[in-house]
Order: structure tokens, then C-alpha cells, then sequence
């Protein structure tokens, strides 16, 4: 049995403890928004937050997040930064496919909350770790900067 | 390897009259759409099946949900066929929302893709541009009716804003929604006017997605989010050479995973099923599967290649032909012949491929997100034994299709999986299954040749394609002539005039791979060899590359604006520094123009980056200005990642890449800047989901050859080649 937290709420999931966050939160909490895509660590689309520290969830042992705070794209919209990827991301048309983008939101509302005012270069860098298949990554850079400065108040 | 069927028409079925039906939803509320005649004998069908036959439904409450005979995959579908509708139907966007269409060739096949319900070659606008108009304007005028028989007034003093019909003169107006219900006992009129372009007021705006909020959200449903009560999931292995058969299974060691339900053991493949996925990826671990590689076992690459290579020096047949290129060719003054190759790709959508089946003692229910809901239907209903209308496919959004949701191997195998549980079962494949199984771009051996005149102007060309054919496959009844026209599209009709050309067709299927569309389908192929070579000859006439295309393009005005826009944007001719350079590429494929500009800087290990990106597209009338620039830019991304990298090779039958490590994709500190100008026009809507794709390779490797002067043939590029020594 683990213990964590999702989104504000108490959880208590009876697994192994080597099952990774991903399946536990997909297949046993029922919440399809963190999103499966390679298992590996190299694509981002299982990004979600521990502590208000992005990870992935395909990669980190449920064991690991007992006692904690996971948020995930369907409770980041309660925090500031989050709000406002979000907002930014459908002022500026961000979605194609919207596969990978539950990844892409919840890295750069990490992102902007670590780094209020990012440079290109900390955009790019950043958000390298998230794959796009449509290619949406023109309008991740505006958006993420739009984010930026909506969450600064600005 | 499984054949595509499609229960499309050919021509025949095209040219059938099509008229419009009605009927009350069920639930209330007006529902209509563009019939078969088969199905209609309007009054006398039970409303419920008026249900699936309509792209247009209408409730009480005055809301528009439009049934999109095209499956959104990311290219903006789901918010431009409902812009069409609400253009003709004067609502806002704002009260129009979206469905999947169910399975049905009859009533959602597309016109521009031979009659079948298939979601690819960028056809979606093409084909229901005018459709989705008329159902629109259809229903617009049995409301008008109904408002005229409810205020006792003629029709002509009636107009319609906004979901209102409203009554000038009395200062009267009445919503949609509390006319549906009245509306839904009228005939449908047997004509439409459509409004003139001069009186739109949604198409060719700017309109947001309507899939956005719940794509940043979370809550979007893809095939993979399928909830099913009683569902238990599935991992898979499939025999790792192609043909291979399953040998043993350990069952004993996937049972002793706690969560492991049973083990479902195929000709081809083992699947362990589970309560959750890590319980059934586990188990497979666990159960450590044994093939036998059968006849593919010694396969390589460079077997296919030396057959494609050997089989490129057979007559082909003759796809285009005009004046004689071979005098033409005897007579030129400067000859030049390349071999261009591109190599087989997997599809890499971002959603592995999945499948969620419940088989039940007579009836099958299926959970997927696919681009042929229709012949994904027949298909499991021949291998379940299942009456076809007794196969219920549930779609949903498509976490990326690119050509690889144009198939149903997948979703065969999972029913064929799902047939030995009387659970429902969601097959998730790895990512490692999704690349290692794909169905693969074939593999393409190009010969060319071409001829210059004494003044450097382009008299003779002759190309060569051999390869797989995916249209014989996947339809065979355009094969009959032995010319498969995907494989030579983008090569035959090009933007340039060329007095003497022949192109002609090998097909040479590859054993152990099987092949099928990837974005952008024969254009893309085609654009890279074709756009390369012209830069070529430009070279050999020691012309600048834009002035010999200009040159060309004296009977197609629109390549050549396309073309000047760009130069203009690009700065086209202006200094670069050392080890970079700028490409061009001209288009004419699936109805649109494009001209792209790459800049690119070529690094001393040979690796090249890609700095910036022009487009200029003239796709005709705009639907969505928005989705135009997204799926530019989208084209170009996908582009780059199969130029630079993409690549996928055969070792003992095996593909050797397995996940985004060593199927390399770009990332977006990697990803160029791209500007988009889409030209104003008023011609026919031409596709948009692949253009910005097939002109990006020959772009891209033009530049490299202006910052090189290496000439790349062989795709994707070999950074060896490009060392600086």
C-alpha cells in the first residue's frame, strides 16, 4: 500500500512498489490526462510534478512519491503558473494532436515557476525534454513567454 | 502481411446523387445530413436511424454539433468542417461543438479520397468544402421555413444571425433551438444557394480551436484513454522478424506477476493481460517469448536496397509521358543522371498504437483512434466472424496519425487478443513494439536524367521510381494499369514546363517490411528527388536555383508566386556566412503550392542545423488561417526530423531502432524559426496537413549543398560526408 497525494487529494493505492507513477496514476486512479510515450525517459509526455518539481512519471517508482505531492495536468490549473500555460497555450494556439502537450504544460509551468522570466535559451533548453510530433514547437516558445509574463503579473 | 479493404466505390460511387435527408434526433432536435439515395425514403425510417446519417445535429437548446466525416489527428479538422457549417448555418462558432463520425462509408466517405470514410492525403477540405456547406445551408432553410410557419410570414422576410431567425419587420426572433422540433417535420429542399466568398463571415478568419481547452486541460480522450468497465490491459510482443512465428511462452513465470489474468498466445505474438499495464509489461518479462524467425531471419537492408537497385534497371510503366525524352536527351547538350534514395521511415506518432476490444458471443466493441473507422470495421468483423453492422467502433482524437492510423493491423491483432478474454481488453503497445512493428514509408530507389540545351534550359527529363506499391495494397482497383499513383505523385504533374519528360514505375515489393502512407505520402518522396535534381541541373546550367525554377514556371503563375514570395522573404541571394546556406524547394502537390526557403548552418562534425524556415502557401480559399500557419509549421518539424535522421534499417530481420533514442526526432532546441505567409486566394481550398512536409527535405538539402557543396542522395543526411576536413 502507498500513501501519496494527487492534486490536493489523499490517496491510498495497493501496489507494487516498483510500479511506476504513470500506471498508477492512468490505470489505477483513472486519470488518462499524464499520458504514456516512451517508457524511457526521452520523450516528457508522462511529466508531471512531485513537490512542485517536474518529473517523469514513467520512470519513478511509486514507492518513491509516498508521503507526497503529485500534481498533474488536471490540478496544475490551481496553480498560478499553470493557470496561466494554460491560458497562454490557448491564446496562442499551442495544440495539435494535444498527445504530447499534458507534458509540454506541466514542464513549462515548472518551467516559468523556477525561472520567471526566461530567456530563449533557458525556453529551448528548458523544453528540450519534450518531444513534439506536429511540431508544435514554434508556438511553445511564444507561449511559454506569454505564460511568463501573465504569471509575473505583467 | 494484412490487406487493406475498403469498401469504397470507385468513380461510380462519386458521381451518385447525393441529396440531402431529415429527421428528429433522438432526444429532440433537428438532425440532417447528406444521404445515400439507398438510405432514404424520408418520412417513413424510424427516427432513429436518421441518428448516423447527418453531419449536422441541432438540439433544443440551440446547440450545433457537427459530425466530422474526418477524424481529427492534430491537422485542425474538428474546427474547420464545423467552420463550413457554421458559415452557411449563421451561428457562431461559439454553439458548435464536434463529434466523431461513426464507421460508414455510405454517409461520411470523402469524395476526394474515392468515396471512402478515410481521414488522409490531406483531403478533408477538399472533399467536404462544398458538402459541409450545403448540409449547413440545408438546414438553415428548414428553419427559415419553420420560423415562417410559426409567425404566419413569408420567407423572404425572414433572415437568420447568429442562430436566430429573425423578422424585421415586427422586430421578432426566434432561436434555432425552439425551431428544431418544427423543423424536423419539413422536406428538405432538394436545392441550396451557398453564399457568395464576398459574405463570409467565419471562413477564412482566424477561429480558435474548438479541441483546444480540452487538450491543455487534460481531458481530451484519446484511444488510449479508453475507460471500459471490467477492462484489463494488455502488453504485447510481436515476433521481432516479420513472418516470424511464436515458439514458446514460460506462462508459469507471467501467472506468478501478481495482476496477471491470462496469456493470450497468437500465431505471431504473445500479449499478457493484466489488471494495469506495469502488472502485463511484467508478466511479458516474465513469460520471455521465443520465435521462430522464419524466412526473414537473414534479412538486412542492404539486401532490399541491392533488389530495388537491380530491379530499378527493368522498363517500368509509363506514368507520364510527353514529347520524346529520349531524342530529347540524345540531342542535349549537357547530360547529368543521379540516383536519389530515401529510406524506409516508422511513423513515431507521439500516441503509441493501441487498441481497447470487447469481443462478446456476438457483437464487438472497439475503442481506437483510427483514420478508417469503415474498413477497420469490415476488417474485424472478417477475422471475429461478426456481422460487420454488429462491430461498433467507438473513434477518438488521434494522439498523431501521419499515415500510421491509416492502418488496422493493430487493431485486428488486438480483437484477435481480445477474442480469448471475455474481458474487454485495451492493448497498449511499447514503444519499442510501435517502432519495431510499424507499417514502414517503403523504401524508394530513384533514377534520373535530364538534358540541357545549349543555353542551359531544361529539354529533357526522365525518372524512374521503383518501389513498393501501397496502392496496390491498400487500393487495389487503382493498380489495375500497374502504375501505383501515390508512388508517382509529385513526379508526373510538376510545376514546370518541360518539353520532353517521362516518368515511369517499378514496383518492387520488399520482402520481411511491410510499407503503407507516411505524411505526405508520394509528394514527399517525389519533391525531395525531383527538387533536388532541378537543383542540380541548376548548377550544371550555373544558374541561380530560383531564376532556373522561375524560368520554368512560365505556365503555372502560381508556383511562380509562390516561388518570388519567398525568394523575397528569405532574402534570397544576399551573403551567408562560411558552412551555411540557404535551399530552395517548389511544390505543386494534393491542390496547393508551396515554396520553402531553408537556412541551414553545417557544423565541422558534419551535423547540419536548421536555422530558419520560409513558407509561402497559396492552398487556395482559406478555411482556418490559424490551422494553415499550424500545419506549415507542423510539416516543416516533422520534415527536418526525416532529413536529418530518419531512418529505419534491417539486421537479421530485425529493425534496429526501438524508441526516441535511437529513433531520433527533433526537439525544439533543435527546431529552426519558420515563417509563414499564406498567400489570398480565391481558388478551389487545396490540402495543407502534408505540403509543408515534402518541399522541407530538398530545402533543407539544397542548403546543405550551398553551404557544402555536397550533394546529399541518399536520405537521411550521412554527417560523414559533411565533415569539414
Amino acid at each position: 500500500m502507498v500513501n501519496f497525494s494527487v492534486n490536493g487529494a489523499k490517496v491510498s493505492v495497493p501496489i507494487e512498489d516498483d510500479t511506476p507513477l504513470l500506471w498508477v496514476i492512468r490505470d489505477v486512479l483513472g486519470m488518462t490526462g499524464t499520458k504514456f510515450g516512451c517508457g524511457i525517459g526521452q520523450c516528457g509526455a508522462c511529466t508531471v510534478h512531485l513537490d512542485g518539481e517536474p518529473i517523469r512519471s514513467c520512470l519513478t517508482q511509486v514507492s518513491d512519491v509516498a508521503d507526497r505531492e503529485v500534481t498533474t495536468i488536471e490540478g496544475v490549473g490551481a496553480t498560478k503558473a499553470g493557470k496561466a500555460v494554460q491560458q497562454a497555450w490557448l491564446n496562442l494556439e499551442v495544440v495539435q494532436c494535444g498527445y504530447c502537450q499534458s507534458g509540454q504544460i506541466m514542464t513549462a509551468a515548472a518551467l516559468i515557476a523556477a525561472t520567471p522570466e526566461p530567456s530563449d535559451t533557458d525556453i529551448d533548453q528548458g523544453m528540450s525534454g519534450n518531444i513534439c510530433r506536429c511540431g508544435t514547437y514554434v508556438r511553445i516558445r511564444e507561449a511559454v513567454k506569454e505564460a511568463a509574463k501573465a504569471a509575473a503579473g505583467k | 502481411m494484412l490487406n487493406a479493404k475498403s469498401s469504397a466505390g470507385g468513380a461510380g460511387e462519386l458521381s451518385r446523387r447525393r441529396f440531402l435527408q431529415a429527421g428528429a434526433a433522438i432526444g429532440g432536435g433537428l438532425l440532417i445530413g447528406w444521404g445515400d439515395t439507398a438510405d432514404a425514403e424520408p418520412g417513413s425510417m424510424p427516427v432513429a436511424e436518421f441518428a448516423p446519417n447527418a453531419f449536422i445535429r441541432i438540439g433544443r437548446d440551440g446547440k450545433v454539433t457537427v459530425i466530422s466525416p474526418s477524424i481529427e489527428m492534430g491537422q485542425g479538422t474538428y474546427t474547420s468542417l464545423p467552420m463550413l457549417v457554421a458559415e452557411e448555418l449563421d451561428v457562431d462558432m461559439s454553439a458548435v461543438g464536434f463529434e466523431h463520425s461513426p464507421p460508414s462509408d455510405k454517409l461520411y466517405g470523402n469524395p476526394a479520397i474515392g468515396g471512402a470514410q478515410i481521414t488522409g492525403g490531406s483531403t478533408a477540405i477538399r472533399g467536404f468544402y462544398k458538402p459541409m456547406r450545403e448540409a449547413g445551408a440545408a438546414a438553415r432553410l428548414m428553419l427559415l421555413d419553420a420560423a415562417a410557419a410559426k409567425l404566419a410570414v413569408g420567407v423572404v422576410e425572414l433572415t437568420t444571425a447568429n442562430g436566430h431567425v429573425i423578422h424585421a419587420k415586427s422586430g421578432q426572433r426566434i432561436s434555432y433551438g425552439a425551431l428544431v422540433d418544427d423543423a424536423a417535420k419539413l422536406s428538405v429542399p432538394s436545392k441550396v444557394t451557398l453564399k457568395d466568398p464576398s459574405q463570409f463571415r467565419i471562413i477564412g478568419t482566424p477561429v480558435k480551436r474548438l479541441d483546444g481547452p480540452e487538450k491543455v486541460n487534460g481531458s481530451a480522450k484519446f484511444g488510449i484513454d479508453a475507460q471500459v468497465p471490467g477492462m484489463k490491459i494488455a502488453a504485447i510482443a510481436i515476433s521481432p522478424v516479420f513472418g516470424g512465428k511464436l515458439a514458446s511462452v514460460n506462462e508459469a513465470a507471467a501467472f506468478a506477476v501478481p495482476g496477471v489474468r491470462q496469456v493470450a498466445k497468437l500465431d505471431e505474438a504473445v500479449a499478457v493481460i493484466a489488471d494495469h499495464y506495469w502488472a502485463a509489461k511484467k508478466g511479458l518479462e516474465a513469460a520471455a517469448p521465443k520465435f521462430d524467425d522464419g524466412p526473414n531471419a537473414k534479412l538486412d537492408t542492404a539486401d532490399i536496397v541491392a533488389a530495388l537497385a537491380k530491379a530499378s534497371k527493368r522498363d517500368g510503366v509509363v506514368a507520364k509521358k510527353e514529347g520524346n525524352a529520349a531524342a530529347a536527351l540524345g540531342a542535349a547538350a549537357v547530360k547529368l543522371n543521379s540516383v536519389y534514395e530515401n529510406p524506409f521511415l516508422a511513423h513515431a506518432t507521439m500516441e503509441p498504437v493501441n487498441c481497447t476490444v470487447h469481443v462478446k458471443p456476438d457483437s464487438c466493441d472497439i475503442w481506437v483512434g483510427t483514420q478508417i473507422p469503415s474498413s477497420a470495421q469490415l476488417a474485424v468483423s472478417e477475422v471475429l466472424g461478426i456481422d460487420r453492422d454488429k462491430v461498433s467502433i467507438h473513434n477518438s482524437l488521434l494522439g498523431g496519425g501521419f499515415g500510421r492510423r491509416l492502418e488496422f493491423d493493430f487493431i485486428v491483432l488486438a480483437a484477435r487478443i481480445a477474442k480469448q478474454s471475455s474481458d474487454p481488453v485495451k492493448v497498449i503497445w511499447s514503444r519499442e513494439e510501435d517502432i519495431q512493428h510499424d507499417m514502414y514509408r517503403p523504401y524508394y530507389y530513384d533514377r534520373i536524367t535530364a538534358g540541357l540545351d545549349g543555353e542551359g534550359k531544361l529539354v529533357a527529363w526522365k525518372h524512374r521510381i521503383t518501389g513498393s506499391s501501397i496502392m496496390a495494397r491498400f487500393f487495389p482497383e487503382s493498380f489495375k494499369g500497374g502504375v501505383d499513383i501515390d508512388a508517382v505523385d509529385g513526379a508526373t504533374e510538376l510545376p514546370y514546363d518541360i518539353p520532353n519528360l517521362l516518368v515511369d514505375y517499378v514496383r518492387e515489393e520488399p520482402p520481411g517490411i511491410p510499407t503503407a502512407f507516411w505524411r505526405g505520402v508520394g509528394p514527399t518522396r517525389n519533391a525531395y528527388v525531383v527538387e533536388s535534381f532541378i537543383d542540380e541541373l541548376a548548377a550544371a546550367a550555373k544558374k541561380d536555383p530560383v531564376e532556373f525554377r522561375r524560368e520554368l514556371t512560365g505556365k503555372s503563375p502560381r508556383a511562380r508566386y509562390v516561388l518570388d514570395r519567398v525568394a523575397a522573404m528569405s532574402n534570397w541571394g544576399t551573403p551567408m556566412g562560411p558552412r551555411k546556406g540557404r535551399g530552395v524547394a517548389l511544390l505543386s502537390a494534393f491542390g496547393s503550392y508551396v515554396a520553402e526557403v531553408a537556412e541551414v548552418t553545417v557544423w565541422d562534425n558534419g551535423e547540419v542545423h536548421v536555422d530558419r524556415v520560409f513558407a509561402v502557401v497559396d492552398c487556395g480559399q482559406v478555411v482556418n488561417p490559424n490551422t494553415v500557419e499550424a500545419q506549415i509549421q507542423s510539416g516543416i518539424v516533422f520534415g527536418i526530423s526525416a532529413t536529418l535522421w530518419g531512418e529505419i534499417t534491417l539486421k537479421d530481420g530485425r529493425v534496429q531502432q526501438s524508441n526516441f533514442d535511437s529513433y531520433r526526432v527533433l526537439r525544439i532546441d533543435e527546431a529552426p524559426k519558420i515563417e509563414v505567409e499564406v498567400v489570398k486566394s480565391s481558388e478551389a481550398p487545396g490540402g495543407i496537413g502534408e505540403p509543408g512536409t515534402s518541399a522541407l527535405a530538398p530545402a533543407v538539402l539544397n542548403a546543405v549543398y550551398a553551404a557544402t557543396g555536397v550533394r546529399v542522395r541518399k536520405q537521411p543526411i550521412d554527417a560523414a560526408l559533411l565533415r569539414s576536413s
